[in-house]
Parts: C-alpha cells; sequence; structure tokens
C-alpha cells in the first residue's frame, strides 16, 4: 500500500464558509477564460450548430423562389457540362498565379532591402522604393489590372507585349509585391540591431550581414503573413478575366451567358476552394508549429 | 615600444547627451586594460568607438598608428584585426555553433570551408565546447553561448580583442568558465581592452585599470595601485560602493 492510497479524495476538501475568492455562481477563473470545459460544453455547442443550420435550410427551401433559384446556380446537368472546360481554364489560372508568386517574392524581397538599406548614397533608391509601395498599395488592383492591361497595348509600342495575360501578371506582381515588401520589411525590423551589430564587427559588410545574418531570420519569422498573402493571390488571379483572358472565371461567365444558367460559376468557386483551404490549413499548421518551436527555444 | 592602439581627445555625443568627453588612452602589444566605471559612464562606447561600430565626432583613433577615424578607413579593413565580444552574446540563432564561427573567416577572410572548419574545430576544443560544434544557440547555457562569441570573434584571428562587459548578462555560477577564458588568452599575450564590472577579476589581470566617470577617464593605473590608492575622492568612492557591495 503506498502513501497516495491514504490521500483524502479531492471532493472531499470543502471550502469554508463565505470564502474569501469564491463567489456564489461565479463560472470560475479557468471556465471564465477557455468557455465551459468538458463534454457539456462540446455538446451544448453542438446542438446550437445543428439547430442553426437546420433553421436557416427550412427558411431557405421552402421559400417561394428556391426552385428557380435551386435550377439556377445548383443544376446538376449544367454542372457537368460546364465542368471541363472550366477545368481547363483553372488550370491556366494555377499558372499565372504561380508565375506571379515567384516573381513577387523575389521582387518584393528586392524592395524591401532598398527600402531598409543605410548610407547616404542609397537615398535615392530609398525614394523609389517608398514612392513605389504607396502608389500600389493606394491603387485597387482591379485598376490596376484595367490601367496596364489595356493602357499599355493601346500605346502601340514596338517591342512591347500586348498579350493580357502578360500585362495581368505585371499587375498582379505590381499590387502584391508593395504589400509583400512591407510584409518583408516588418521582418527585417524583427530581428535586433545586435545581430546586425555582430555580423558588422566580424567585417562583413552590409550585403553579407543582410544576406548571412539578418535576412535568414527576417524571412523565417514573416513566413506566416507570406503564405496568408499566398492564399489570397491564389483568388485575386481571377481578376485578370476583365481583360478577357479566358481563364476559369471568364469561362464560367462565357457558359453563363450561353444558357443562362449560373451553376457554372459554383463550379468555379469550387476549384478555387479545392486549392485554397489546403494551403490555408497548412499555413494555419505551419503558423502553429513555428510558434511551438520558438516557445520550446525560449525554455 | 609604439602603440597598439591610441585614442586622442575622443568625443562622441548621442543626439544632446555628451558620453564621451575627451578620451585619451594608449595600448601597447599584450597590455590588457580594465575599463572600470558606473552604468552609463562610457565603457561601452569606447570599445564601439574603436571597432568603428560608432562614429567619433572629435579627435582621433589610431590603429598601429594610424588614424582610423577618418572617412577613407575601411571599417571591415579595421574589423579584421580588431575582435569585439558583446555582452549579450549576439550569436546568429540561425545557425549552428561551426556556422557562426567560420562565417566570418569564410566570407571575409576568404578561407576554404575545410580549413576554416578545421581551425573552428580547433578553436572550440581549446575552449571545452567540442561537443557542442553541431549545436545551435538556442540549446546551450549563457556561458556556452559566450565562450561560443569568443571563439567565433578568436576565429578571424584578430591583433586586438575587445570585451564588452562579457560576463554582466551571466548567470553568477557561469562567470567563472568565461574569466578562464579570458585567462587563457591573456596568457597567450593577446591585447585585450575590457569593459567590466568584475573588479577582482580586474585587479588580478589587468596590466592597467581605467576608472571612467561619466564619459571621461578620472584615473588610470596599474591594479595594485589603482586599487589600494585610488587618489580621486569620486575613484574612492565608487570602491567603497564595490567592496560594500561584496563584489571585490
Amino acid at each position: 500500500m503506498t502513501d497516495t492510497d491514504n490521500r483524502e479524495p479531492a471532493e472531499a476538501i470543502e471550502l469554508p464558509a463565505g470564502s474569501r475568492f469564491v463567489s456564489p455562481g461565479s463560472p470560475g477563473l479557468f471556465n471564465g477564460l477557455f468557455g465551459q470545459s468538458g463534454s457539456k460544453g462540446a455538446l451544448v455547442a453542438f446542438a446550437s450548430t445543428v439547430l442553426f443550420l437546420v433553421v436557416a435550410a427550412i427558411v431557405i427551401l421552402n421559400s417561394e423562389a428556391w426552385p428557380k433559384v435551386q435550377n439556377q446556380f445548383l443544376n446538376w446537368e449544367h454542372f457537368k457540362a460546364s465542368f471541363p472546360a472550366i477545368l481547363g481554364a483553372f488550370w491556366l489560372d494555377m499558372q499565372m498565379f504561380a508565375v506571379a508568386e515567384v516573381l513577387i517574392l523575389s521582387f518584393a524581397l528586392l524592395v524591401a532591402v532598398l527600402r531598409v538599406l543605410r548610407g547616404p548614397a542609397f537615398f535615392p533608391l530609398r525614394v523609389l522604393s517608398t514612392i513605389y509601395i504607396d502608389l500600389f498599395r493606394g491603387v485597387p488592383l482591379l485598376l490596376v489590372i484595367f490601367l496596364l492591361g489595356f493602357g499599355v497595348p493601346a500605346l502601340d509600342l514596338p517591342g512591347v507585349p500586348k498579350s493580357p495575360m502578360f500585362w495581368g501578371i505585371v499587375s498582379l506582381v505590381l499590387s502584391y509585391s508593395a504589400y509583400t515588401a512591407e510584409v518583408y520589411r516588418s521582418g527585417l525590423e524583427s530581428v535586433h540591431e545586435s545581430q546586425r551589430a555582430a555580423a558588422r564587427a566580424l567585417g562583413l559588410t552590409q550585403w553579407q550581414a543582410l544576406r548571412f545574418a539578418i535576412l535568414p531570420q527576417a524571412i523565417r519569422n514573416v513566413i506566416p503573413a507570406l503564405l496568408n498573402g499566398l492564399v489570397s493571390l491564389q483568388k485575386d488571379v481571377a481578376l485578370i478575366s476583365v481583360l478577357g483572358l479566358r481563364e476559369a472565371v471568364r469561362e464560367a461567365e462565357i457558359y453563363k451567358a450561353r444558357t443562362f444558367n449560373y451553376t457554372s460559376l459554383l463550379v468555379a468557386a469550387i476549384l478555387f476552394l479545392i486549392v485554397s483551404v489546403p494551403v490555408a490549413r497548412f499555413a494555419d499548421w505551419y503558423t502553429a508549429r513555428d510558434r511551438r518551436a520558438r516557445t520550446k527555444g525560449l525554455q | 615600444m609604439s602603440d597598439r592602439v591610441r585614442l586622442a581627445g575622443v568625443h562622441k555625443r548621442f543626439g544632446d547627451k555628451h558620453v564621451l568627453k575627451g578620451i585619451d588612452l594608449s595600448v601597447a602589444e599584450h597590455d590588457v586594460v580594465c575599463l572600470i566605471g558606473s552604468s552609463g559612464s562610457g565603457k561601452s562606447t569606447i570599445l564601439r568607438c574603436i571597432n568603428l561600430l560608432e562614429t567619433v565626432d572629435e579627435g582621433a583613433i589610431y590603429l598601429d598608428g594610424e588614424i582610423i577615424t577618418r572617412r577613407e578607413t575601411d571599417p571591415n579593413l579595421v574589423r579584421q584585426f580588431v575582435g569585439i565580444v558583446f555582452q549579450s552574446y549576439n550569436l546568429f540563432p540561425h545557425m549552428n555553433v561551426l556556422d557562426n564561427v567560420t562565417l566570418s573567416p569564410r566570407r571575409v577572410h576568404g578561407k576554404g570551408r575545410v580549413e576554416a572548419e578545421d581551425h573552428a574545430v580547433a578553436l572550440l576544443e581549446r575552449f571545452g565546447l567540442s561537443d557542442k560544434v553541431y549545436e545551435f544557440p538556442d540549446r546551450l547555457s549563457g556561458g556556452q553561448q559566450q565562450r561560443v562569441a569568443v571563439v567565433r570573434a578568436l576565429a578571424t584571428e584578430p591583433e586586438l580583442l575587445l570585451l564588452d562587459e562579457i560576463t554582466a548578462a551571466l548567470d553568477p555560477e557561469l562567470v567563472g568558465e568565461v574569466l578562464g577564458v579570458i585567462r587563457d588568452l591573456i596568457t597567450d599575450g593577446m591585447t585585450l581592452i575590457l569593459a567590466t564590472h568584475e573588479m577582482g577579476f580586474a585587479r588580478d589581470v589587468a596590466t592597467r585599470v581605467c576608472f571612467l566617470d561619466d564619459g571621461a577617464i578620472l584615473e588610470e593605473g596599474p591594479p595594485d595601485q589603482f586599487f589600494s590608492d585610488p587618489k580621486m575622492p569620486r575613484t574612492q568612492q565608487f570602491l567603497r560602493r564595490v567592496i560594500d557591495a561584496g563584489r571585490l
């Protein structure tokens, strides 16, 4: 028989009447912070969700216009008929997405680095990158696509491409790089000044200090934010459709215009979701893992 | 013998804060100069000026007789001869110990990987870190991190080493191992300038002690004389406080 067997069960400890630290009816510190714990809380959450969905479904399905809407947006025949063409067009979206993302990650890094360079010699570059960032963060992406996609080809300059895909990607890169450069810059600024001093004190040049000491830490700090931008870019590629490029959204619209049925738009939406949801889950997973690794490092 | 380092009338201001008020200091080869004084008296700033991490507002600093505080100086060339170790170690957290130590030899001094790594491993072995070669800094104790930082500075084979309160951030029981490393360097004949709060250590190893107060060197001399017979009232007051605090 061990000591533990002799212990009183925990429930047997009674709080003295009129305890100074327990108010009657209080949920208690931990319950108050994290919601109701245990199976009872989960049951309530589940039941309320189901109840809400059932009520919503009854309201929608019983509405007068439902049969019409169902036929317009959720028609299985139209789903099957429009799917192959939209899937093929969606592949184009993904290709443009991949090209744009690679260009954004590199160009934004360059802009961010120019913006944090020290020394009077780099002043013009700092100003230039600041102006660029202010400009392209301030103009809606859709406008940039319109202006570059229709404007530049209209100039009819020799040797300048006219393809809507080219200018669509350029617009995405210019607009997204402005945001992404700021993400990188916040990462660069999150690395403590002493790291730069340590690198410079070892005789490394400003560039070498950036390349070997600062950037690797800065980029690691902003990977979650970069992944977030990835999710966002993945769907904004569809904006290039306004230039008449036959990517997924455009293809769906063409089908809709031909058949007067909106199901094709749903097809495009589902295709975008199939890609963006896993990326979003991955971003969350990575962020959580990175946070765990850091807290462990602190102990 | 000529001076390795000489500071002549060095002034430094941070905004309207006058942190160095005319510092004159000469350091000969194999000297061990200890800068002592309360926090904010300018010890660290002197070291950072010698390493050109800070610019000097007035006066000049000479390295082996050549003026280094002028526009034409390439700070990276100076730093190849002058190493510095900081209070907060400042190891690169994304690199393991070996990469931390070999970064400068490879990128600045143009050594090959094998040569740089052999030298680094030999140095790490010498300072009792041979089992930490592939560890990352966050897996090391403060004392181990600071010893790695010293090895990192030594790997570039500096002729002068600046130590900026390198035991101040350590747990008391870890101070000894780092002081032991400094003793080894002194035995090797390294020229050292160290800012320190370890008075007992300064008395043991210094060839000269400089007491800084409010941006000026108030009193300096050999440690025996300095600690047993300080001349200035301000020095006497400082040392009395240090003794009262049990630090000497």
